[in-house]
């Protein structure tokens, strides 16, 4: 069984079919009326969050009494967080977060920034396959592994802003108040569910050093009165436009300096722009951002704001803070000279595994008959799509059938025609009548 | 030993300028290969040549059609066309040589690297071509014997 914070509520579930659709993983079918989600197989993407008109489909975060457990609590908000408020100032978003039970904060933009600065070095050093593909959006990660994985070695194999953020917000605060690093704890502020799997799962390091994730739309219900009222803002912000622009699709890819890199946001956007690198059609390209929400993270299912306005925002405020002067706020590379950190301890320790979710069979020979099988079933299915068996297609309904998970009655149409052929034999047996009865009938008549 | 096992067909026609459908074969074989416990490598090898192909048809010929078969140890796929066939073979394989019109070339065709891609990837080509059309046979093998 593998975690996932992305689930379904049952209580909530309808069975209404609008999600399975809409699953760019083919992962849920609704069984026994709820729309159940098959592990192996999602990729925490949360499309199914927002499909769900009846808020079924949730992502689980920590609860807030985690904080009980740590003797030093630090925020680690994602970037994402600045474009939920009109005219951010960070100052005032980091102070208010000191107002709500944390000790201290780290900025994920200020891990971005470093991330930005590790990833043109190791680009340079040409180890990886072109175009290197980003690893700071876990659903995309997920999916190379289970739908690409000849492109495993194309992933950056840096870790992401939050899990470096949380090395060195760690680091810091043992170093600041003497206490072990077991009593630290450091909570990621996040805008989707894909990230709360990747702590629980992790993504190229054995164990994550975040402790807990909270959603971003909780941390803004608790501080978006507050933020307005601060009278003293700290100057608490020390991250760069660079790692600040992550937030919005695009940043990421203009944080690498690289001429030659694009961004490409929206799952299914990610899965063609994969399909043509897979086919060598972008051997050209040095690296390529791949979000899974539309806007990147600003578009996560977990954030207030919609993603336009709050894309709009992190763009003008990036702009507002290359303008201003960094008279105390150091550049990036200073940043990164200053603090010294030991930056190979921000490169994955573990490669990725390519998933066998999509296999089936591990036998060749056995998995080519169940295909023939398939197209079999698959011809007498009506061929509509209409998700009624609880599949999200004719297709997958004709392959969960030869796999033994359905049965070719749970396609309505084709219960129909049972049920049609079954009344006529019935009425042809009604017209017989046995031989001992034939006597009166024959009176009758 | 020989032993009647299971294959796997796929056929589709494909017709010339449809630039649009442009790579949907090698999808549909993509999505197929991904069933199967293969090596990603060799999913790519199989998919790069069944698209250069494919492509080939629609930008250079007069419409045709691919079919392949998957065994349990190899690939086999036959591109076949109606014509006008390839002028000068032995130009046409090398890198870079390309006929590709300019309404091709616009659309981002015309590298002149897909002959030689699909005689990289696969483990057996042969190109039959002619005014009456082109057939190109392509194998390629999962399980490599000891030694090849
Ligand atoms: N099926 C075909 N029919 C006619 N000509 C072809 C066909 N396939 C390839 N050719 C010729 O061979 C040349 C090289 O093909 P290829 O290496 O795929 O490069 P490209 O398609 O980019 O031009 C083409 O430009 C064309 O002149
Ligand atoms: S999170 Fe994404 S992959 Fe997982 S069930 Fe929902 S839509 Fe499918
Ligand atoms: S794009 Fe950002 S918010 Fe969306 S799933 Fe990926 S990491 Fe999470
Ligand atoms: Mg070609």
């Amino acid at each position: 069984m593998y975690y996932h914070s992305v689930t379904l509520d049952e209580e909530k579930c309808r069975g209404c079919t609008n999600c399975i659709k809409r699953c760019p993983a083919e992962a849920i079918r609704v069984r026994g009326g709820k729309a159940r989600i098959i592990d192996e197989l999602c990729i925490d993407c949360g499309e199914c969050i927002r499909a769900c008109p009846n808020h079924a489909k949730i992502a689980i975060t920590d609860s807030w009494d985690l904080m009980d457990r740590f003797q030093y609590r630090i925020a680690l908000p994602a970037p994402s967080l600045y474009g939920q408020f009109k005219n951010p100032d960070i100052n005032r978003i980091l102070t208010a977060l000191l107002q709500i039970g944390f000790d201290d904060v780290f900025e994920v933009a200020l891990g971005a920034d470093i991330i930005s600065h590790l990833t043109r070095e190791e680009i340079n050093r040409g180890d990886l396959k072109k175009p290197v593909i980003s690893s700071s959006c876990p659903a995309v990660v997920r999916l190379v592994e289970i739908r690409f994985p000849s492109l495993l070695g194309n992933v950056l194999d840096l870790c992401t802003p939050m899990e470096a953020s949380a090395m060195l917000a760690k680091d810091a605060a043992q170093k600041k108040t003497g206490l072990k690093r077991e009593d630290i704890g450091v909570f990621f502020i996040s805008p989707c569910g894909a990230k709360v799997t990747s702590v629980r799962r992790p993504i190229g390091v054995e164990n994550s050093e975040v402790d807990g994730v909270f959603s971003l739309t909780s941390v803004y219900e608790k501080i978006a009165s507050k933020v307005n009222h601060i009278e003293h803002p700290l100057p608490l912000s020390k991250a760069s436009m660079v790692g600040v622009a992550w937030a919005r699709s695009g940043g990421e890819a203009a944080g690498t300096m690289l001429e030659n890199s694009i961004y490409v946001d929206g799952i299914q956007n990610v899965i063609k722009v994969l399909e043509e690198i897979e086919l060598g059609k972008m051997e050209d390209l040095d690296f390529l951002e791949a979000m899974a929400c539309v806007g990147g993270c600003v578009g996560g299912p977990l954030t207030v704001e919609n993603n336009f306005v709050a894309q709009q925002r992190i763009k003008r405020l990036s702009e507002r803070m290359q303008r201003e002067s960094f008279v105390d706020k150091m550049t990036e590379q200073e940043l990164v000279d200053e603090d010294k950190p030991d930056l190979e301890r921000l490169r994955w320790s573990r490669s990725l595994e390519r998933s066998n979710a999509m296999e089936l069979s591990d036998d060749i020979g056995k998995a080519l008959s169940m295909m023939q099988q398939i197209d079999e079933v698959l011809k007498t299915l009506p061929g509509l799509d209409c998700g009624s068996c609880g599949a999200p297609t004719c297709k997958t309904l004709a392959e969960d059938i030869v796999k033994g998970l359905a049965t070719e009655y749970d396609c309505v149409f084709i219960l129909k025609n049972k049920i049609n052929d079954l009344a006529q034999e019935l009425n042809n047996l009604a017209g017989k009548t046995p031989p001992v009865m034939g006597q009166e009938r024959r009176k009758e008549l | 030993m020989e032993r009647l096992a299971a294959s796997y067909r796929l056929d589709y026609d494909v017709r010339a300028r449809d630039y649009v459908s442009g790579g949907e074969v090698s999808s549909a074989l993509r999505a197929i290969l991904k069933q199967l416990s293969l090596p990603p490598d060799l999913v790519r090898r199989c998919c790069v040549a069944c698209y250069e192909a494919e492509m080939n048809i629609i930008i250079h010929s007069f419409g045709g059609h691919m079919s392949i078969e998957i065994f349990p140890d190899r690939l086999e796929m036959i591109a076949q066309d109606s014509g006008p066939g390839i002028e000068d073979l032995q130009k046409a394989m090398q890198e870079g040589y390309s006929t590709a019109s300019e309404e091709a070339r616009e659309m981002g065709f015309g590298a002149g690297m897909g002959l030689p891609n699909i005689k990289a990837n696969t483990d057996y080509f042969d190109i039959q071509t002619g005014k009456e059309g082109t057939t190109l046979t392509m194998k390629v093998l999962f399980l490599k014997k000891e030694g090849e």
